[in-house]
């Protein structure tokens, strides 16, 4: 401990943080700019090449950001106190990705336990039911709103399941790459995280299958009241962050091809490893509460 | 990879001064430039926000409208409000947490100094976002800082979907600040340096990051729900949907109280510092101000809805509520408590840093009293929305928040930039901050009380000297800062007597055993705690 502590690693300075910075500037006035656009004219104006040119820029920062970083890495010039400072501030990241979820939770739990029944007159709101929508009935899944819109609800066999299954394999095939990356057993590692990828891919073609099924047979959509907004937003941001982990597992396979992790330094395996199973555990609250219940 | 072989030395490294020119600025690793950055950034936001009180107080300063229109009024009170929360007081508190952190707990930096300069340079961008959706066709944001549905679903205007944006960008900064602050206290202390002997202003920024990386996230989600349903048809908020006007308060506020922990906080943190230098004893009962201080963060979570008395909640939520909201008081009052148990008895001097702690330590009380006037839920549905609403939140943020924000910058400024500031102009600052503060939000009780409502531009006769009276406060306190900035920048330019490395006799702690100014790295090799 004595000689880490002598041996502090201090960064030097960077391009990328003001790059970055640009990046979400410029996506933040692009996709304001976008949406106000389509909601005035119909019509996508400007904003969405400002949007384009963002995200343009904020790949290159974060592929120049990483480059930087796997080279200071296989440098040598990381210690073991840096990795730990890494992995706790990827978990505690993973956290407040959790916080943001809960946010969408909550509103799921509020609209079926309490909004939703006062509008039928739970509560004290019988006047209030009798005098705004006296047809209105309470029921979960909310298939007639109190305004009138009409949709059919999700079952949670088929594709959900099925779904279920995928990711709950994928985390799985993930655990076991990680166990062959740390007895430095390269086979089995490309092996398993290649099957994660694939896993990880096949749940989104799948769930966009679903979303096509909601918008045709059912006509589940993202405007037919609260039922359709929770399920939307909750699959919806769920399958931006599976998206997200898709893209990190490509890239750290790509990392474990060129040869770049050893049995114990691998933070960046790691914290795609946990990221995924962050996303398994999300989708299992959301296949219980989503679908099932 | 000429950055790759000159970290590799690192001895050579440590002892290079800053880089030269703006690209000291824009790139910087370091957490004196990063906390500099944070300090100046919100001391114009400040300024800025500062002027937009003016506009709301020089409208008020009659009844009847005469300056502005009142849909431009509401602009200036939601983003006063916006401004000051996230563009002043929690940038400062993260720029003080940045500068000194590492100097306290005997650390080189931060432990992620990259996302550190990340985290700065993405505010000012979302403030240009912000403050720029004001010029937008039908103006800027207008539905109050609180951004209420249907306010800012229904009946906002295009500019809706920049604030969304804005407010993303604060809150990913934020997170990223946070975060750091963590893993820094976690993983960067000094050996020695445990847990109950961290200075309390580590303990309380500990405390507030994780309130930080707790609620930032669903404040994320309040606003991308504002979002789908003001331009995609989604209907969170909306009855006929199936929701809830009321379920954008619950999300809201959930937020939004801990959120008002995250600004008060690190002032009990450097109340907590201050207060032993200038008494020349040791903190009274230091384990009981760490433990009240995790139990008003515990505590935050569970009050939220007293912002909400008035919606018609079930009486059983209304009384766990107000009961939650009380219980809140005892972990306040014993800090309360420990300041004046610290001075007591003690050789009491009262340089500028103790006067505004001080200042701060009946103020904020005062405040917290008004707090527990509005926790009972029958009253306070006579208080809600009225300016007595106001005079409370303004005397625990501006004397509260702000004030030891002041305290903070008078006390830890030599330490920056090495001379001792103008002593005689800080005086001068704190006695016209002190009465003219209390000019412009003490009469808002009496106003309030009488039923002045808040966020409307015109009033009744009746309130007319109390209005006029609170405007020429607002203005004396608006023009008193003014003296703060000369000071500052003439501190800055290095004005004044050098000081010593502990500038303060009766001062404990490692950021007084490096010189003054601080060198551009300290800590390079960790400090012996005894």
């Amino acid at each position: 401990m004595a000689e880490q502590n002598s041996h502090y690693y201090v960064p030097a300075q960077s391009p990328w943080p003001i790059v970055g910075a640009i990046g979400f500037f410029l996506v933040a006035v692009g996709a304001g700019n976008l949406v106000a656009q389509l909601s005035q004219t119909g019509e996508a104006g400007w904003g969405r090449f400002i949007l384009l040119v963002g995200f343009i820029i904020l790949l290159v920062m974060m592929f120049g950001w990483f480059k930087d970083q796997i080279s200071e890495s296989r440098a040598g010039l990381h210690n073991a106190q840096l990795g730990v400072s890494y992995r706790q501030g990827m978990s505690w990241f993973i956290f407040s990705e959790v916080m943001f979820f809960a946010a969408f939770f909550g509103a799921l739990f509020y609209a079926r336990m309490i909004s939703v029944p006062w509008l039928g007159g739970a509560s004290n709101n019988a006047m209030t039911a009798e005098v705004l929508w006296p047809s209105f009935e309470a029921i979960w899944p909310l298939t007639t709103t109190p305004g009138g819109t009409t949709t059919q609800a999700m079952g949670y066999w088929g594709l959900p399941l099925i779904n279920t299954i995928i990711l709950l394999t994928s985390s799985i095939t993930i655990h076991f790459a990680h166990t062959g990356l740390e007895a430095n057993k390269r086979k089995q590692l490309t092996l398993m995280l290649g099957l994660t990828i694939l896993l990880g891919m096949s749940f989104l073609v799948l769930q966009v299958e679903e979303y096509i099924h909601a918008y045709q047979d059912l006509g589940l959509k993202l405007d037919s009241g609260v039922y359709g907004n929770t399920f939307f937003l909750l699959t919806g941001f769920h399958g931006m962050h599976v998206t997200l982990g898709t893209l990190f597992l490509i890239v750290i396979f790509f990392r474990v091809l060129a040869g770049h992790f050893s049995p114990d330094n691998h933070f960046a395996f790691q914290s795609a490893s946990w990221y995924w199973h962050f996303v398994d555990v999300v989708w299992l609250c959301l296949f219980v509460f989503v679908y099932i219940i | 990879m000429n950055t790759l072989t000159e970290t590799a030395s690192h001895d050579t490294e440590h002892h290079h001064g800053p880089a030269k020119g703006i690209k000291r600025w824009i790139f910087t690793t370091n957490h004196k430039d990063i906390g500099t950055l944070y300090l100046w950034f919100a001391f114009i936001m400040f300024l800025v926000g500062g002027a937009m009180a003016m506009v709301i107080r020089a409208e008020l300063f009659q009844p009847g409208l005469q300056i502005v229109e009142p849909h431009f009024f509401n602009q200036m009170t939601t983003v006063h409000g916006l401004i000051m929360v996230f563009g002043a007081v929690m940038p400062a508190f993260t720029g003080m947490a940045n500068w000194m952190i590492p100097m306290m707990i005997g650390a080189p930096d931060m432990a992620l100094p990259r996302m550190n300069n990340l985290s700065f340079w993405i505010l000012p961008f979302a403030f240009l976002i912000l403050l720029a959706s004001l010029f937008v066709e039908g103006g800027g944001p207008a539905f109050g800082w609180t951004f209420y549905a249907p306010l800012s679903t229904t009946y906002s205007g295009d500019s809706t979907a920049l604030f969304v944006f804005a407010v993303h960008i604060m809150g990913i900064s934020s997170i990223m600040g946070a975060i750091n602050v963590i893993v820094t206290i976690w993983n960067m202390r000094a050996p020695g340096m445990t847990w109950m002997k961290m200075p309390l202003f580590v303990w309380t920024w500990f405390i507030t990051a994780y309130l930080l990386i707790a609620v930032m996230p669903v404040l994320a989600g309040a606003v991308t729900m504002v979002l789908t349903d003001k331009y995609f048809g989604t209907s969170f908020f909306n009855a006929a949907g199936g929701g809830d006007p009321v379920m954008f308060q619950h999300i809201f506020w959930f937020f939004g109280h801990p959120e008002v922990y995250i600004m008060i906080l690190p002032a009990f943190g450097i109340i907590s510092t201050i207060v032993p230098t200038f008494s020349r004893k040791p903190l009274f009962g230091y384990p009981s101000m760490v433990y009240a201080t995790a139990s008003i963060a515990f505590l935050s979570f569970i009050v939220w809805a007293h912002h909400m008395f008035t919606t018609g909640m079930p009486v059983f939520a209304e009384l766990f509520f107000m009961y939650c909201t009380m219980l809140i008081s005892v972990p306040t009052g014993v800090k309360v408590f420990n300041w004046v148990a610290t001075m007591w008895r003690g050789a009491l001097s009262f340089e500028v840093p103790m006067l505004f702690s001080i200042a701060f330590i009946v103020l904020f009380t005062l405040g917290g009293f008004s707090g527990l006037m509005l926790a009972i839920t029958p009253v306070d549905f006579q208080y809600h929305d009225t300016y007595f609403v106001v005079a409370h939140f303004h005397y625990v943020l501006v004397t509260g928040a702000i004030f030891s924000l002041i305290a903070a910058t008078y006390y830890w400024l030599p330490k920056w930039t090495g001379v001792m500031y103008d002593i005689g102009l800080a005086k001068l600052h704190f006695w016209c901050s002190l009465i003219s503060v209390n000019v412009l939000f003490f009469p808002m009780h009496f106003v309030g009380l009488a039923g002045m409502p808040r966020r409307i531009p015109d009033y009744s006769i009746q309130f007319a000297n109390w209005n006029q009276l609170i405007s020429l406060g607002g203005f004396a306190f608006g023009l008193s800062q003014l003296i703060f900035l000369a000071l500052v920048i003439k501190a800055c330019r290095k004005q004044g007597e050098p000081v010593p490395a502990k500038v303060w006799d009766g001062a404990h702690g490692l950021e007084w055993e490096v010189a003054s100014p601080a060198p551009y790295h300290t800590f390079t090799t960790p400090p012996e705690i005894k």
